[in-house]
């Protein structure tokens, strides 16, 4: 059956952007060691799928120092937040449409 | 896109949320053996207490009593710490997982503030002589600390603390037997729940 893929965001058509989304929203903020570890990526990988959710403005970045080691941390915007929501409410009307 | 991608990618993201918010390295195991400490500090104790001659009992001795006491319970705490330690490490070590890491520190920051205070404040009471204090509130912030910290890690956590917050409350009525109610908070429900827990996810 086809569906239509219209309403998608683009910017989540990877997987790996859409599990930085739903950690960010899921927590406060995320740095981005933590990050790494749990979506199982390299350094480049996640920096180039932060800095493409970036540019979206889905997220912002907070750069600081924990004594010197720079400590960045990610966090969802609001605009990055309804994005997601409706994402997740286009996939549910996908598996509705497939179904009915 | 079939429907069984769409379903796998919604598992996915919410597998991914749970994990970026709990802490699941922890060991099942290691609350048994703080469960196993404590039932022992506990007979030791009720040993000191109430197996004595009562000839014996006077005032230099009762001092040494009380010192006994809370080397008893120093030594339950320490051993349980560094059970749980160790077990969490050798957990986290065969599953690839970091211990230290954001969920790990929100629970222990999260678990530490009440049970902080309440470690701080039983130690103003004992000072000041309120024993019968002790016991009730040893379980009263231990299990708000639980369920403080029961976010960032298994939900069933969140029922321990329930649990020993109200025989917190229960010990507090019954002043007299609070051995016998932190016997049962720290000892047997440790074991219940540890054991719940380690075949529930550490198999």
């Amino acid at each position: 059956m086809k569906v239509t893929l219209t309403n998608f965001d683009k910017a989540f058509e990877n997987r790996i952007r859409l599990q930085i989304m739903s950690v960010l929203v899921a927590n406060e903020s995320y740095d981005f060691n933590s990050l790494k570890e749990l979506l199982d990526v390299t350094d480049g990988n996640l920096a180039s799928h932060l800095k493409a959710l970036e540019k979206e403005e889905y997220i912002t970045v907070n750069k600081s120092f924990l004594g010197r080691k720079p400590n960045t941390r990610y966090v969802a915007s609001a605009l990055g937040v309804q994005a997601f929501k409706k994402h997740l409410q286009e996939l549910e009307n996908l598996i509705r449409q497939q179904r009915g | 896109m079939e429907d069984k991608d769409l379903i796998a990618e919604i598992s996915s993201i919410r597998n991914i949320m749970d994990r970026s918010t709990k802490f699941i390295s922890l060991s099942g195991l290691s609350g048994v053996m703080a469960g196993i400490y404590a039932l022992v500090g506990a007979w030791l104790a009720y040993k000191l207490l109430y197996v004595t001659d009562d000839s014996f009992i006077v005032r230099g001795y009762y001092r040494l009593l009380e010192e006994r006491l809370i080397l008893i319970a120093m030594a339950v705490l320490f051993l349980s710490v560094l059970t749980g330690v160790l077990l969490t490490l050798r957990k986290a070590g065969k599953k690839g997982q970091s211990v230290w890491n954001q969920t790990s520190q929100s629970l222990l920051l999260n678990g530490a503030l009440p049970l902080a205070t309440g470690g701080v404040f039983c130690g103003i009471m004992l000072l000041r002589g309120h024993y019968e204090v002790i016991a009730p509130c040893t379980l009263i912030f231990y299990g708000l600390a639980l369920v403080a910290a029961s976010k960032y890690t298994f939900g069933d956590v969140k029922w321990l603390g329930i649990f020993d917050i109200a025989l917190g409350l229960l010990a507090a009525v019954f002043p007299g037997y609070g051995l016998f109610f932190w016997a049962f908070g720290f000892g047997v429900l440790h074991i219940l729940y540890g054991t719940i827990m380690h075949f529930k996810y550490d198999r």
